[in-house]
């Protein structure tokens, strides 16, 4: 039983390393932030795990949810505007 | 870009960092003793809650939690001052739009029930402003400029209510003989849950102000900068 | 023992890859998501510090601190966001630039 935990616990902390590195390694904005939802979700799994469910709770609807969808937004005007910048240098202006 | 001698060292100081609080973590987790989780639990009957997050955040240390609904509130002030918006998402098309017409009225309920259940299981304030934040969210990607926020003024009324009624709370009962925010035995669930009220609102509104950034806008200029 | 060694050396981890990405990586974005990794390993250590085993109920007093913590993170973002939006507003997109 035990031991079987403890494989539980070993998966769990590798996939979260291995998320959050992708998240911080990952070039493109987007793709950097929703490997960073991803990586909320599941740390908000492992504070399930150790018996904190109102903090699972919170990462969860907080750190990953709100955040997660800030650094989207942003993501999506970094993005449109190096588009822009790219294509007409000079501009400034906000796409939707 | 980073120098070549900087890629190497970097990595060196922090690696000296980690083992230093490696360090300090083995100290903290071996030494065993309960701290201030024994006293905690203890009294936590005595709280007002069932709940031991809900009793540490709203009774034993609410002082701290004041003063987290204050740096909420002095974010958005930030945000705000910032200047304008982004302009608005796209209307949604009839799935979205119909999908987000089922999720927002479930997402304010269960608000509702977060709040409650705060007090005796998982949940509390922060959650459930956390989801009506969530419920302003949702609005605003669907199109909606204003992502379901009231007109100027009750906005701002809004975003200051929670710090309001907490300080209110402690000053009264300052003013009646007990310490600020020392509840009276008997009113401490009332008192928690009419500040975890105020304070759940403040914080949704505070929220899905944020994701809209910018300063508010009356309800009659509104949807003019696009 | 080991769980709480195992997750609270995971967090530490969290916080040095958070802290390099800080320092290494220039783009605005990418160093609001490296601040939230480090939050992220800060706030796990103390819950993994908190942790008492399965049968015994954890210590809520650190559980409270990352309360606060999660949501004093996430104002922190949305004021760092805006101020970002603001600079790209006044000089372009510059500052996003690899």
């Amino acid at each position: 039983m035990s031991e079987l935990l403890l494989l539980f616990d070993l998966l769990l902390t590798v996939t979260l390393l291995v998320l959050a590195t992708a998240a911080i390694m990952s070039r493109e904005p987007r793709r950097a932030v929703i490997l960073y939802i991803a990586f909320g979700l599941l740390l908000a799994l492992v504070w399930a795990r150790l018996r904190a469910p109102d903090l699972a709770l919170a990462e969860a609807a907080i750190g990953a949810g709100l955040s997660g969808a800030l650094m989207l937004a942003a993501a999506r005007r970094a993005t449109a505007a190096k588009r822009q910048h790219a294509s007409q240098p000079g501009t400034k202006g906000e796409t939707s | 870009m980073t120098p070549a001698w900087a890629k190497v060292l970097i990595p060196i100081v922090l690696i000296a960092i980690g083992a230093v609080l490696v360090w300090a973590f083995s100290l903290a987790a071996l030494e065993g003793g309960d701290r201030l989780a024994l006293i905690a639990l203890e009294r936590v009957p005595e709280s007002g809650v069932s709940n031991p997050i809900t009793s540490v955040l709203l009774n034993f240390r609410a002082y701290d939690t004041l003063l987290e609904v204050a740096v909420l509130l002095t974010a958005l002030l930030g945000i705000w001052s910032l200047g304008p918006a982004a302009p608005a998402f796209q209307p949604a098309s009839p799935i979205l739009g119909g999908m987000i017409a089922w999720v927002v009225p479930l997402l304010i309920l269960s608000t509702g029930y977060m709040l409650w259940a705060g007090g005796h299981a998982p949940g509390g304030a922060f959650q459930a402003g956390a989801l009506l934040g969530a419920a302003g969210v949702t609005l605003a990607l669907g199109g909606d400029a204003s992502a379901g926020l009231p007109g100027e003024t009750r906005l701002r009324f809004l975003s200051v209510l929670g710090v309001l009624v907490f300080t209110a709370v402690g000053v009264i009962l300052m003013a009646l003989g007990y310490g600020f925010l020392t509840y009276p035995e008997g009113y401490a669930k009332w008192l928690i849950i009419f500040i975890e009220t105020a304070a759940t609102l403040s914080i949704g509104v505070t929220l899905a102000a944020a994701y809209l950034g910018g300063e508010p806008r009356d309800e009659r200029t509104s949807r003019s900068a696009t | 023992m080991i769980t709480q060694f195992l997750y609270g050396g995971s967090g530490i981890l969290l916080f040095l890859l958070g802290t390099w990405s800080f320092i290494v990586h220039p783009p605005l974005i990418r160093k609001l998501i490296a601040i939230n990794v480090m939050g992220a390993g800060v706030f796990h250590t103390l819950v993994a510090l908190a942790y008492r085993g399965l049968t015994a109920p954890a210590d809520p007093v650190p559980h409270a601190l990352v309360l606060t913590g999660i949501v004093v993170a996430v104002s922190a973002t949305a004021l760092a966001l805006a101020f970002g939006q603001r600079l790209d507003r006044d000089h372009g997109s510059s500052a996003d630039d690899d």
